[in-house]
Protein backbone atom coordinates (compact mmCIF):
# COMPACT_ATOMS: atom_id res chain seq x y z
CA UNK A 1 0.00 0.00 0.00
CA UNK A 2 2.80 2.18 0.40
CA UNK A 3 4.00 1.37 -2.67
CA UNK A 4 1.30 2.69 -4.46
CA UNK A 5 0.89 5.89 -2.77
CA UNK A 6 4.47 6.77 -3.25
CA UNK A 7 3.93 6.40 -6.94
CA UNK A 8 0.57 8.23 -6.86
CA UNK A 9 1.88 11.23 -4.93
CA UNK A 10 5.15 11.82 -6.76
CA UNK A 11 2.78 11.58 -9.65
CA UNK A 12 0.52 13.95 -7.60
CA UNK A 13 3.62 16.36 -7.33
CA UNK A 14 4.65 16.27 -10.72
CA UNK A 15 1.30 17.35 -12.60
CA UNK A 16 1.05 19.86 -9.87
CA UNK A 17 4.82 21.16 -10.67
CA UNK A 18 4.75 20.58 -14.71
CA UNK A 19 8.23 22.12 -14.46
CA UNK A 20 9.55 19.10 -13.34
CA UNK A 21 9.18 17.03 -16.17
CA UNK A 22 9.16 19.70 -18.84
CA UNK A 23 12.41 21.45 -17.93
CA UNK A 24 14.67 18.12 -18.17
CA UNK A 25 13.12 17.89 -21.98
CA UNK A 26 13.97 21.54 -22.56
CA UNK A 27 16.99 21.32 -21.49
CA UNK A 28 17.62 18.31 -24.17
CA UNK A 29 16.01 19.83 -26.90
CA UNK A 30 18.80 23.27 -26.54
CA UNK A 31 21.19 20.33 -26.41
CA UNK A 32 20.44 18.45 -29.55
CA UNK A 33 19.37 21.98 -31.30
CA UNK A 34 22.86 23.82 -30.43
CA UNK A 35 24.79 20.90 -31.21
CA UNK A 36 24.61 21.14 -35.12
CA UNK A 37 25.06 25.07 -34.82
CA UNK A 38 28.33 24.62 -32.84
CA UNK A 39 29.50 21.26 -35.22
CA UNK A 40 28.04 21.35 -38.40
CA UNK A 41 24.77 20.81 -40.15
CA UNK A 42 26.59 18.51 -42.93
CA UNK A 43 24.20 15.41 -42.65
CA UNK A 44 26.81 12.96 -43.18
CA UNK A 45 28.40 14.10 -40.36
CA UNK A 46 25.12 14.57 -38.03
CA UNK A 47 24.06 11.03 -38.70
CA UNK A 48 27.34 9.85 -37.71
CA UNK A 49 27.26 11.27 -34.18
CA UNK A 50 23.26 11.41 -33.91
CA UNK A 51 23.45 8.60 -31.45
CA UNK A 52 25.83 9.87 -29.10
CA UNK A 53 24.94 13.29 -28.92
CA UNK A 54 21.24 11.77 -28.39
CA UNK A 55 22.04 9.68 -25.58
CA UNK A 56 24.73 11.97 -23.78
CA UNK A 57 22.06 14.89 -23.84
CA UNK A 58 19.95 12.16 -22.66
CA UNK A 59 22.56 11.32 -19.95
CA UNK A 60 22.44 14.98 -18.52
CA UNK A 61 18.82 16.12 -18.63
CA UNK A 62 18.38 12.83 -16.43
CA UNK A 63 21.10 14.50 -14.29
CA UNK A 64 19.71 17.15 -13.95
CA UNK A 65 16.35 15.65 -12.85
CA UNK A 66 17.75 13.29 -10.43
CA UNK A 67 18.06 15.72 -7.34
CA UNK A 68 14.20 16.13 -6.74
CA UNK A 69 14.10 12.16 -6.25
CA UNK A 70 14.75 12.59 -2.34
CA UNK A 71 16.34 16.18 -1.76
CA UNK A 72 12.81 17.73 -1.20
CA UNK A 73 11.29 15.23 0.95
CA UNK A 74 14.98 15.01 3.27
CA UNK A 75 14.28 19.00 3.28
CA UNK A 76 10.11 19.12 4.65
CA UNK A 77 10.46 16.23 6.59
CA UNK A 78 8.39 13.75 4.21
CA UNK A 79 11.62 11.27 4.02
CA UNK A 80 11.72 10.57 7.85
CA UNK A 81 7.76 9.84 7.54
CA UNK A 82 8.96 7.41 4.75
CA UNK A 83 11.28 5.80 6.82
CA UNK A 84 9.60 5.56 9.77
CA UNK A 85 7.28 3.63 7.86
CA UNK A 86 6.81 0.23 8.38
CA UNK A 87 6.74 -0.83 4.70
CA UNK A 88 10.46 -1.96 4.19
CA UNK A 89 12.21 0.52 2.69
CA UNK A 90 13.89 -0.86 -0.30
CA UNK A 91 9.70 -1.03 -1.52
CA UNK A 92 9.72 2.53 -0.89
CA UNK A 93 12.71 3.60 -3.08
CA UNK A 94 11.79 1.49 -5.67
CA UNK A 95 8.58 3.40 -5.85
CA UNK A 96 9.94 6.65 -5.76
CA UNK A 97 12.52 4.78 -9.09
CA UNK A 98 9.12 4.19 -10.57
CA UNK A 99 7.74 7.57 -9.89
CA UNK A 100 11.15 9.51 -11.36
CA UNK A 101 11.02 7.29 -14.47
CA UNK A 102 7.54 7.55 -15.49
CA UNK A 103 8.01 11.30 -14.43
CA UNK A 104 11.33 12.40 -16.66
CA UNK A 105 11.35 9.45 -19.33
CA UNK A 106 7.60 9.49 -20.86
CA UNK A 107 7.99 12.31 -21.86
CA UNK A 108 11.66 12.07 -23.54
CA UNK A 109 9.93 9.01 -25.38
CA UNK A 110 7.16 10.75 -26.28
CA UNK A 111 9.39 13.49 -27.75
CA UNK A 112 12.33 11.02 -29.10
CA UNK A 113 10.85 10.45 -32.25
CA UNK A 114 10.47 14.76 -33.45
CA UNK A 115 13.55 15.25 -31.71
CA UNK A 116 15.94 12.68 -33.88
CA UNK A 117 14.82 14.41 -36.57
CA UNK A 118 16.48 17.38 -35.66
CA UNK A 119 19.98 15.71 -35.86
CA UNK A 120 19.06 13.74 -39.16
CA UNK A 121 18.94 10.50 -37.10
CA UNK A 122 17.53 7.98 -40.31
CA UNK A 123 13.83 6.39 -39.88
CA UNK A 124 15.50 2.69 -40.19
CA UNK A 125 17.41 3.78 -36.89
CA UNK A 126 14.32 4.82 -34.91
CA UNK A 127 13.22 1.60 -33.35
CA UNK A 128 16.67 1.01 -32.08
CA UNK A 129 16.89 4.69 -30.93
CA UNK A 130 13.29 3.96 -29.30
CA UNK A 131 14.32 0.15 -27.74
CA UNK A 132 17.46 2.17 -25.93
CA UNK A 133 15.28 4.69 -24.71
CA UNK A 134 12.70 2.11 -23.12
CA UNK A 135 15.75 -0.07 -21.45
CA UNK A 136 18.26 2.28 -21.04
CA UNK A 137 16.34 5.02 -19.23
CA UNK A 138 15.28 2.21 -15.90
CA UNK A 139 18.98 2.09 -15.51
CA UNK A 140 19.45 5.62 -15.35
CA UNK A 141 16.93 6.36 -12.75
CA UNK A 142 18.05 2.96 -10.40
CA UNK A 143 21.57 4.11 -10.79
CA UNK A 144 20.57 7.65 -10.33
CA UNK A 145 18.86 6.99 -7.16
CA UNK A 146 21.84 5.54 -5.40
CA UNK A 147 23.65 8.73 -6.33
CA UNK A 148 21.73 10.87 -5.08
CA UNK A 149 20.26 8.98 -1.65
CA UNK A 150 24.70 8.91 -0.78
CA UNK A 151 24.47 12.98 -1.43
CA UNK A 152 21.02 13.75 -0.12
CA UNK A 153 22.25 14.69 4.02
CA UNK A 154 24.80 17.60 1.86
CA UNK A 155 24.87 20.84 1.61
CA UNK A 156 25.80 20.56 -1.97
CA UNK A 157 25.77 17.65 -3.90
CA UNK A 158 25.69 18.36 -7.09
CA UNK A 159 28.67 17.71 -8.38
CA UNK A 160 29.72 15.18 -6.54
CA UNK A 161 26.68 13.50 -7.89
CA UNK A 162 27.89 13.65 -11.15
CA UNK A 163 30.78 12.36 -10.62
CA UNK A 164 29.67 9.59 -8.80
CA UNK A 165 26.56 9.16 -11.11
CA UNK A 166 28.55 9.21 -14.44
CA UNK A 167 30.73 7.12 -14.85
CA UNK A 168 28.48 4.06 -13.80
CA UNK A 169 26.27 5.54 -17.02
CA UNK A 170 28.74 4.47 -19.52
CA UNK A 171 27.77 0.71 -20.02
CA UNK A 172 24.34 2.54 -20.87
CA UNK A 173 25.92 4.87 -22.93
CA UNK A 174 28.05 2.51 -24.87
CA UNK A 175 25.74 -0.12 -25.99
CA UNK A 176 22.65 2.40 -26.53
CA UNK A 177 24.81 4.47 -29.11
CA UNK A 178 26.26 1.09 -30.54
CA UNK A 179 22.78 -0.25 -31.06
CA UNK A 180 21.78 2.74 -32.92
CA UNK A 181 24.36 3.16 -35.06
CA UNK A 182 23.98 -0.72 -36.42
CA UNK A 183 20.20 0.30 -36.67
CA UNK A 184 21.39 3.38 -38.94
CA UNK A 185 23.49 1.15 -40.85
CA UNK A 186 20.93 -1.72 -41.27
CA UNK A 187 23.21 -4.33 -39.00
CA UNK A 188 21.56 -6.69 -36.20
CA UNK A 189 21.25 -4.53 -32.93
CA UNK A 190 19.88 -7.25 -30.74
CA UNK A 191 23.00 -7.88 -28.57
CA UNK A 192 23.21 -4.59 -27.53
CA UNK A 193 19.48 -4.38 -26.76
CA UNK A 194 19.81 -7.69 -24.55
CA UNK A 195 22.67 -6.59 -22.87
CA UNK A 196 20.27 -2.70 -22.29
CA UNK A 197 17.53 -4.99 -20.70
CA UNK A 198 20.20 -6.86 -18.30
CA UNK A 199 21.73 -4.15 -17.00
CA UNK A 200 17.67 -2.85 -16.43
CA UNK A 201 16.88 -5.93 -14.55
CA UNK A 202 20.23 -5.73 -12.66
CA UNK A 203 20.23 -2.18 -11.47
CA UNK A 204 16.61 -1.90 -11.17
CA UNK A 205 16.10 -5.28 -8.77
CA UNK A 206 19.69 -4.45 -6.82
CA UNK A 207 19.72 -0.79 -6.97
CA UNK A 208 16.92 -0.16 -4.92
CA UNK A 209 18.57 -1.87 -2.43
CA UNK A 210 21.67 -0.11 -2.55
CA UNK A 211 19.90 3.11 -2.48
CA UNK A 212 17.78 2.32 0.61
CA UNK A 213 20.80 1.86 2.43
CA UNK A 214 22.70 4.56 1.00
CA UNK A 215 19.88 6.16 2.49
CA UNK A 216 19.71 5.37 5.69
CA UNK A 217 23.67 6.08 5.95
CA UNK A 218 22.91 9.44 4.77
CA UNK A 219 20.52 10.57 6.86
CA UNK A 220 21.54 9.16 9.84
CA UNK B 1 2.53 -8.83 38.50
CA UNK B 2 3.12 -5.16 36.92
CA UNK B 3 2.38 -4.91 33.59
CA UNK B 4 5.51 -4.22 31.47
CA UNK B 5 6.35 -0.63 30.24
CA UNK B 6 5.07 -0.27 26.89
CA UNK B 7 8.78 1.14 26.11
CA UNK B 8 12.41 0.68 28.19
CA UNK B 9 15.37 2.66 27.10
CA UNK B 10 18.62 1.29 28.79
CA UNK B 11 22.11 2.81 28.73
CA UNK B 12 21.07 5.06 25.84
CA UNK B 13 24.41 6.81 24.43
CA UNK B 14 24.65 9.22 21.44
CA UNK B 15 27.76 10.89 20.11
CA UNK B 16 28.09 13.29 17.12
CA UNK B 17 31.78 12.87 15.92
CA UNK B 18 33.85 12.84 19.25
CA UNK B 19 31.37 15.01 21.51
CA UNK B 20 29.46 12.98 23.65
CA UNK B 21 25.50 13.80 23.32
CA UNK B 22 24.42 11.92 26.47
CA UNK B 23 25.51 8.51 27.86
CA UNK B 24 24.03 5.83 29.98
CA UNK B 25 20.64 7.55 29.50
CA UNK B 26 17.58 5.68 30.84
CA UNK B 27 13.90 6.06 30.52
CA UNK B 28 10.62 4.07 30.83
CA UNK B 29 7.52 5.04 28.94
CA UNK B 30 3.90 3.59 30.56
CA UNK B 31 0.61 2.73 28.99
CA UNK B 32 -1.12 5.95 29.70
CA UNK B 33 1.47 8.39 30.52
CA UNK B 34 3.28 11.31 29.10
CA UNK B 35 6.62 12.53 29.57
CA UNK B 36 8.57 15.55 28.71
CA UNK B 37 11.97 15.75 27.94
CA UNK B 38 13.27 18.88 28.79
CA UNK B 39 17.17 20.56 28.74
CA UNK B 40 19.06 22.98 27.00
CA UNK B 41 19.59 23.62 23.19
CA UNK B 42 21.78 21.00 21.64
CA UNK B 43 21.59 18.87 24.70
CA UNK B 44 20.45 15.76 22.13
CA UNK B 45 16.61 15.90 22.98
CA UNK B 46 16.00 15.52 19.03
CA UNK B 47 18.36 12.97 19.12
CA UNK B 48 16.92 10.96 21.50
CA UNK B 49 13.20 11.48 20.05
CA UNK B 50 14.98 10.04 16.51
CA UNK B 51 16.04 7.17 18.29
CA UNK B 52 13.38 6.01 19.64
CA UNK B 53 11.63 6.54 16.56
CA UNK B 54 14.37 4.09 14.63
CA UNK B 55 15.93 7.43 12.31
CA UNK B 56 19.02 7.55 13.96
CA UNK B 57 21.26 4.39 15.74
CA UNK B 58 22.86 5.41 19.21
CA UNK B 59 25.94 4.56 19.59
CA UNK B 60 24.91 1.90 22.52
CA UNK B 61 22.19 1.15 24.43
CA UNK B 62 19.56 -1.44 24.75
CA UNK B 63 15.87 -1.14 23.90
CA UNK B 64 12.36 -3.15 25.33
CA UNK B 65 9.44 -3.07 24.07
CA UNK B 66 6.42 -4.17 25.95
CA UNK B 67 9.04 -6.36 27.96
CA UNK B 68 10.79 -7.96 25.42
CA UNK B 69 14.23 -6.92 23.50
CA UNK B 70 13.69 -5.16 19.83
CA UNK B 71 16.24 -4.10 17.90
CA UNK B 72 16.22 -0.38 17.32
CA UNK B 73 13.98 0.65 14.29
CA UNK B 74 12.58 -2.77 14.45
CA UNK B 75 9.22 -2.77 11.74
CA UNK B 76 6.94 -3.59 14.69
CA UNK B 77 8.21 -0.38 16.73
CA UNK B 78 7.87 1.75 13.50
CA UNK B 79 4.52 0.44 13.17
CA UNK B 80 3.08 1.68 16.56
CA UNK B 81 4.90 5.05 16.64
CA UNK B 82 3.46 8.23 15.15
CA UNK B 83 6.15 10.49 15.14
CA UNK B 84 5.97 14.57 14.82
CA UNK B 85 9.84 16.09 14.10
CA UNK B 86 10.89 19.43 13.32
CA UNK B 87 10.16 19.14 9.51
CA UNK B 88 6.49 18.27 9.29
CA UNK B 89 6.76 15.84 6.89
CA UNK B 90 3.96 18.01 5.59
CA UNK B 91 4.02 18.68 1.64
CA UNK B 92 2.95 22.20 0.74
CA UNK B 93 2.10 21.21 -3.01
CA UNK B 94 -0.84 19.03 -1.47
CA UNK B 95 -3.77 19.68 0.46
CA UNK B 96 -3.95 18.86 3.74
CA UNK B 97 -6.58 15.79 2.76
CA UNK B 98 -3.85 14.44 0.66
CA UNK B 99 -0.93 15.01 2.78
CA UNK B 100 -2.90 12.74 5.37
CA UNK B 101 -4.33 10.55 3.16
CA UNK B 102 -0.76 9.70 2.26
CA UNK B 103 0.95 9.50 5.87
CA UNK B 104 -2.37 6.94 6.04
CA UNK B 105 -0.96 4.84 3.66
CA UNK B 106 2.66 4.92 4.39
CA UNK B 107 1.72 3.91 8.01
CA UNK B 108 0.04 0.72 6.87
CA UNK B 109 -2.69 0.57 9.21
CA UNK B 110 -6.44 1.21 9.40
CA UNK B 111 -7.27 4.65 9.67
CA UNK B 112 -7.67 6.17 13.52
CA UNK B 113 -9.73 9.23 13.34
CA UNK B 114 -11.28 9.76 10.11
CA UNK B 115 -9.71 12.55 8.08
CA UNK B 116 -12.49 15.00 8.36
CA UNK B 117 -13.06 14.44 11.84
CA UNK B 118 -9.20 14.97 12.66
CA UNK B 119 -8.81 17.89 10.90
CA UNK B 120 -12.39 19.39 12.82
CA UNK B 121 -10.97 18.88 15.82
CA UNK B 122 -7.86 20.65 14.86
CA UNK B 123 -9.85 23.45 13.86
CA UNK B 124 -8.83 22.66 10.43
CA UNK B 125 -11.90 21.47 8.60
CA UNK B 126 -12.39 24.50 6.28
CA UNK B 127 -8.60 24.17 4.87
CA UNK B 128 -8.69 20.19 3.78
CA UNK B 129 -8.62 21.04 0.45
CA UNK B 130 -6.53 24.14 0.78
CA UNK B 131 -2.64 23.57 -0.95
CA UNK B 132 -0.56 23.66 2.36
CA UNK B 133 1.38 25.99 0.91
CA UNK B 134 -0.92 28.95 1.23
CA UNK B 135 -1.61 27.84 5.11
CA UNK B 136 0.37 29.78 7.88
CA UNK B 137 2.93 27.81 10.18
CA UNK B 138 0.62 27.35 12.80
CA UNK B 139 -2.11 25.86 10.40
CA UNK B 140 0.66 23.85 8.76
CA UNK B 141 1.49 22.48 12.43
CA UNK B 142 -1.80 21.53 12.89
CA UNK B 143 -2.01 19.37 9.34
CA UNK B 144 1.06 17.46 11.20
CA UNK B 145 -0.49 16.98 14.75
CA UNK B 146 -3.91 15.90 12.49
CA UNK B 147 -1.49 13.03 11.40
CA UNK B 148 -1.30 11.59 14.86
CA UNK B 149 -5.03 11.33 14.58
CA UNK B 150 -5.50 9.22 11.49
CA UNK B 151 -2.70 6.81 11.73
CA UNK B 152 -3.32 4.52 14.76
CA UNK B 153 0.20 4.00 16.91
CA UNK B 154 0.17 3.67 20.64
CA UNK B 155 3.70 5.88 21.03
CA UNK B 156 3.34 9.53 20.23
CA UNK B 157 7.07 10.91 19.87
CA UNK B 158 6.24 14.54 19.71
CA UNK B 159 9.58 17.08 19.10
CA UNK B 160 8.45 20.40 20.36
CA UNK B 161 4.79 20.08 19.09
CA UNK B 162 4.01 23.62 20.45
CA UNK B 163 6.19 25.20 17.81
CA UNK B 164 3.98 27.87 16.07
CA UNK B 165 1.18 27.51 17.54
CA UNK B 166 -1.55 30.36 18.91
CA UNK B 167 -4.03 29.44 22.73
CA UNK B 168 -6.38 27.45 21.19
CA UNK B 169 -4.02 25.17 19.35
CA UNK B 170 -1.53 24.50 22.49
CA UNK B 171 -5.18 23.73 24.38
CA UNK B 172 -5.84 21.69 21.22
CA UNK B 173 -2.81 19.41 21.34
CA UNK B 174 -3.35 19.07 25.25
CA UNK B 175 -6.18 17.72 24.98
CA UNK B 176 -5.35 15.37 22.13
CA UNK B 177 -2.30 13.95 24.14
CA UNK B 178 -4.80 13.96 27.56
CA UNK B 179 -7.06 11.61 25.31
CA UNK B 180 -4.28 9.38 23.85
CA UNK B 181 -3.28 8.94 27.52
CA UNK B 182 -6.78 7.84 28.94
CA UNK B 183 -7.36 5.70 25.56
CA UNK B 184 -3.86 3.66 26.62
CA UNK B 185 -1.81 5.46 24.54
CA UNK B 186 2.04 7.36 25.79
CA UNK B 187 3.40 10.37 24.77
CA UNK B 188 7.16 11.22 24.25
CA UNK B 189 7.52 14.91 23.71
CA UNK B 190 10.03 17.64 23.60
CA UNK B 191 9.56 21.18 25.24
CA UNK B 192 11.30 24.24 26.52
CA UNK B 193 7.41 25.26 28.34
CA UNK B 194 6.13 23.64 31.24
CA UNK B 195 2.97 21.79 30.37
CA UNK B 196 0.06 21.22 32.57
CA UNK B 197 -2.09 18.38 31.25
CA UNK B 198 -5.05 17.22 33.11
CA UNK B 199 -5.89 13.63 33.70
CA UNK B 200 -2.73 11.82 32.99
CA UNK B 201 0.43 11.70 34.51
CA UNK B 202 3.21 13.98 33.15
CA UNK B 203 6.88 13.47 33.92
CA UNK B 204 9.65 15.91 33.13
CA UNK B 205 13.15 14.15 32.04
CA UNK B 206 15.79 16.77 32.04
CA UNK B 207 18.83 16.02 29.66
CA UNK B 208 21.79 18.10 30.92
CA UNK B 209 24.16 20.03 28.59
CA UNK B 210 27.37 17.68 27.57
CA UNK B 211 25.29 15.38 30.01
CA UNK B 212 26.31 12.10 31.44
CA UNK B 213 23.22 10.96 32.82
CA UNK B 214 20.77 13.13 34.55
CA UNK B 215 17.50 11.08 35.18
CA UNK B 216 14.62 12.88 37.60
CA UNK B 217 11.61 11.58 39.11
CA UNK B 218 12.31 8.24 37.06
CA UNK B 219 12.21 4.78 38.76
CA UNK B 220 14.90 2.94 39.53
CA UNK B 221 16.18 0.50 37.10
CA UNK B 222 14.98 -2.94 38.53
CA UNK B 223 17.86 -5.93 38.71
CA UNK B 224 16.79 -8.09 35.54
CA UNK B 225 16.75 -5.11 33.55
CA UNK B 226 20.40 -4.06 34.28
CA UNK B 227 21.92 -7.56 32.88
CA UNK B 228 20.51 -7.20 29.42
CA UNK B 229 23.48 -7.18 26.33
CA UNK B 230 24.12 -3.63 24.98
CA UNK B 231 24.32 -2.89 21.51
CA UNK B 232 27.05 -1.61 20.16
CA UNK B 233 27.16 -0.31 17.03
Amino acid sequence: MAFTAVIRRDLLLAIRHPAQAIDPLIFFLLVIALFPLGASPRRELLELVAPGVFWIAALLSTLLSLERMFRPDFEDGSLDLMLASPAPLPLIVLAKIIAHWLVTAIPLLLAAPLFSLLLGLPTTALPALLATLVLGTPTLSAIGAIGVALTTGLQRGGVLLSLLVLPLYVPVLVFATGAISAAANDLPFTGQIYILGALAALSCTLGAFVAAAALKIATS
Amino acid sequence: MIPHPLLEIIDLASHRGDRILFEGLCLRIHLGEAIQISGPNGSGKTTLLRIVCGLLAPTAGTIRWQGSPIAFGDADLRSDIGHLGHAKGVKVDLTPKENLAFAIALSERPTGTPIDEALDRLGMGAFGDTPVRRLSAGQRQRVALARLLVCKARLWVLDEPFTALDVQGIEAIGSMITDHGKEGGAVLMSSHQPISLEGIPLRTVFIEKGGSTTLSSLDAIEPWASNVETVRR
